[in-house]
């Protein structure tokens, strides 16, 4: 649709431009991508990796496979939890109430399963369900009331904390059956090595292929493109990125079916921020409202569909961690769970400012904050020092976020 | 230079008024744009340029007033229709997304599509397109607005304007915020765009840019309309004063509305 005007108007450029001479005026030629959000995430993967390295010293098991394949089963639930925040930070907004809309969720799964005697598949649909319907009533409130979201989101932590308890009864905690397969998904499931060897080869395969018709359509369109041996480069990190780990968890349990399944949903987010016209449009208004609003974007149903998805990550996060305990109670999801999440996401590079930040921010955020509660917990450190040390963490990740981001601005400035 | 053809201009505001709480921004004002035509609005700070800009981009929902666009009544209720009708606006702040890139910026809200996915590779090429067009040196399409300047920015700010087939555009103080042969450049722009049949509104208050460009100019004097001038027959006293309100009647008022 809109090119036509450009060929209507094509006549009345100047001398044409010639592909060679566009290209001039690239200095890095090639396509950002990968290259620099890859950058964006190296301060994140020298912090696991320093981590690693101290844990390591100090006891010898945090890196064996047993302890990684746990880690990534903690890492999981958080991890869905922290995907939503991922998404509500993108619009610039918070919500404070992930960790009860997960309780409530998980009380929901097991009141509706156990003592009503839906089928399972049931309770977790209501569950999620539920937490939709909870985000939609925030981002009704958030965009036809206009009260802020920090304190929507603080009044909903309440109502979800007396929800819960209210449906969880008298009882006060409610154990599934270990047979169920919410249980045993959560617990005992991980995919089999050659599985998972096969997905990573679909994966890289796919991903060499996209790049590869890419760069073909940019050739023929006369854009820059990157080379076969940028591509070759690219595909052959993610190999080793996506190799080594499966490799190494394979040699215990193995990739944990929880923990593909919140891989899966990054990678759905990731591409729905990045190629949909939705996600442009998230950080659209993540980065400016008001240019999104005169843009013509719908920017009511952009904040309502983000603060949707992320209550309804957050149950689902909830229907998890239900099934990884084998019960609901009155603490699933109290306590740090909801700091956590959000804390994980603000390592994992999303900015609280809104529009910075991606799916993988998720992933990265919480392997940070698990590889420290795993690391101390083998050290017999306690929860009083584990919060301490995340909190520095934390301040620690915004502090190099906000210092690099002042100094890009410069850089950028001075051109 | 091509006048105002006597045919149904593309574009008629009709007695619009709008109000800020107590404060009256706009009373009364009438407006026609043909195409083929620079219509510029000039006045003084607080003369309600920027409210007229906000109801012509479907930002501002008049209190009073219709719009009407090649003869049908309309409604601007969001910047959204606006643009659909064809009435794109290159806003003063020019409303981009400092983080998005310069391609995202462009085909904001109007993203083309391969399948459900984003066409990346067309919208790249389109985007080199226009900015070529507009004879504007970017370092790279894929860079954030963030890095760019002035200049630079004011190009994919009327680049994006131009996307869709618009059939008015409203440029809203374009050259505040440039230098001498940026100005220059964006001034070319504008009769380019004439010469190809948009009506353009140019809201400014650079007389020089004013003289240079427009048709007509069209004076804004506390919220009212005070005087609509052929800018070829009219001095630049004459314009100054309806701006200012120094002489009692504009010496060739074509059409002046006044309540009694």
């Amino acid at each position: 649709m809109a090119v036509s005007p450009a060929d209507r108007l094509s006549s009345a450029a100047g001398p044409a431009e010639t592909a060679a001479s566009r290209r001039s005026w690239l200095p890095g030629g090639g396509p950002r991508d990968w290259r620099d959000r890859e950058l964006g995430s190296v301060p994140v993967l020298v912090a696991l990796g320093v981590l690693a390295l101290i844990f390591q010293a100090f006891n010898g098991n945090f890196l064996s496979s047993d302890n990684l394949v746990n880690l990534t089963l903690q890492a999981a639930t958080t991890g869905v939890l922290a995907l939503g925040i991922v998404l509500i930070l993108l619009v610039g907004q918070l919500d404070l109430s992930v960790g009860a809309v997960s309780g409530l969720a998980a009380a929901v799964v097991a009141v509706g399963s156990v003592q009503q005697g839906w089928p399972l598949w049931l309770a977790v649909l209501a569950a999620v369900l539920m937490g939709a319907a909870v985000g939609a009533l925030y981002g009704w409130m958030f965009t036809r009331l206009g009260v802020p979201s920090f304190v929507i989101t603080l009044a909903g932590l309440l109502v979800c904390l007396g929800l819960q308890v209210r449906v969880l009864g008298s009882t006060g905690s409610i154990n599934l059956p270990y047979a169920s397969w919410l249980v045993r998904f959560s617990q005992q499931t991980f995919l089999a090595p050659a599985t998972s060897y096969l997905l990573v080869a679909l994966v890289l395969v796919g991903s060499a292929a996209l790049r590869l018709l890419e760069r073909s359509r940019r050739m023929e369109a006369e854009l820059p493109a990157a080379s076969l041996t940028d591509i070759a480069a690219a595909t052959g990190w993610l190999a080793v990125a996506m190799v080594v780990p499966v490799w190494y968890l394979n040699q215990n349990r193995g990739v944990g079916a929880m923990f593909a399944l919140f891989l899966g949903l990054v990678a759905v987010t990731d591409v729905l921020l990045r190629r949909t016209r939705w996600g442009r449009s998230v950080r659209a208004i993540g980065s400016n409202v008001d240019s999104a609003r005169r843009a013509g974007l719908a920017v009511r149903r952009v904040y309502l569909s983000t603060f949707m998805a992320c209550s309804a990550l957050a149950a689902l996060g909830g229907v998890l961690s239900a099934g990884r305990l084998a019960a609901a109670n009155q603490g699933t999801g109290g306590s740090d769970f909801n700091l956590t999440a959000i804390a994980a996401a603000l390592i994992g590079g999303a900015s609280l400012f809104g529009g910075r930040g991606s799916a993988w921010s998720a992933l990265l955020g919480v392997l940070v904050i698990h590889s420290i509660s795993s690391g101390l917990t083998l050290l017999n450190m306690d929860a009083s020092i584990r919060y301490i040390v995340t909190g520095i963490v934390l301040a620690l990740a915004v502090t190099i976020d906000s210092l690099g981001r002042r100094r890009a601005e410069a850089g950028g400035r001075r051109r | 230079m091509s006048v105002a053809e006597p045919v149904t201009p593309v574009m008629s505001l009709r007695g619009i008024s709008h109000s800020f709480g107590a404060v009256r921004a706009l009373i009364d004002v009438d407006l026609d744009l043909h195409a083929r035509e620079v219509v510029a609005v000039v006045g003084d700070n607080g003369a309600g340029k920027s409210t007229l800009v906000g109801v012509m981009a479907g930002v501002l929902v008049p209190d009073a007033g219709e719009v009407v666009v090649e003869g049908r009544e309309i409604q601007l209720t969001s910047p959204g229709v606006a643009r659909q009708l064809g009435i794109a606006t290159v806003f003063q702040d020019l409303a981009l997304c400092d983080r998005l890139d310069v391609v995202e910026n462009l085909f904001l809200g109007q993203e083309l599509r391969h399948g459900p996915l984003l066409d990346e590779v067309a919208m790249e090429r389109e985007a080199w397109r226009l900015l070529s067009q507009l004879a504007a040196r970017v370092p790279s399409v894929r860079a954030p607005v963030s890095t760019l300047s002035g200049g630079q920015r004011q190009a994919v700010a009327i680049a994006r304007a131009m996307l869709g087939e618009p059939r008015v555009l409203v440029l809203d103080e374009p050259t505040a915020a440039l230098g001498v042969t940026q100005t220059a450049e964006v001034l070319n722009l504008i009769e380019r765009l004439r010469d190809r049949g948009y009506g353009v509104v140019l809201v400014s208050h650079n007389m020089a840019d004013v003289q240079a460009v427009a048709d007509r100019v069209v004076v804004l004097r506390r919220g009212r309309l005070n005087g609509d001038f052929d800018a070829n027959a009219t001095s630049y006293e004459d314009i100054i004063a309806a701006i200012t309100g120094a002489s009692p009647r504009p010496s060739r008022p074509v059409r002046t509305r006044r309540e009694s």
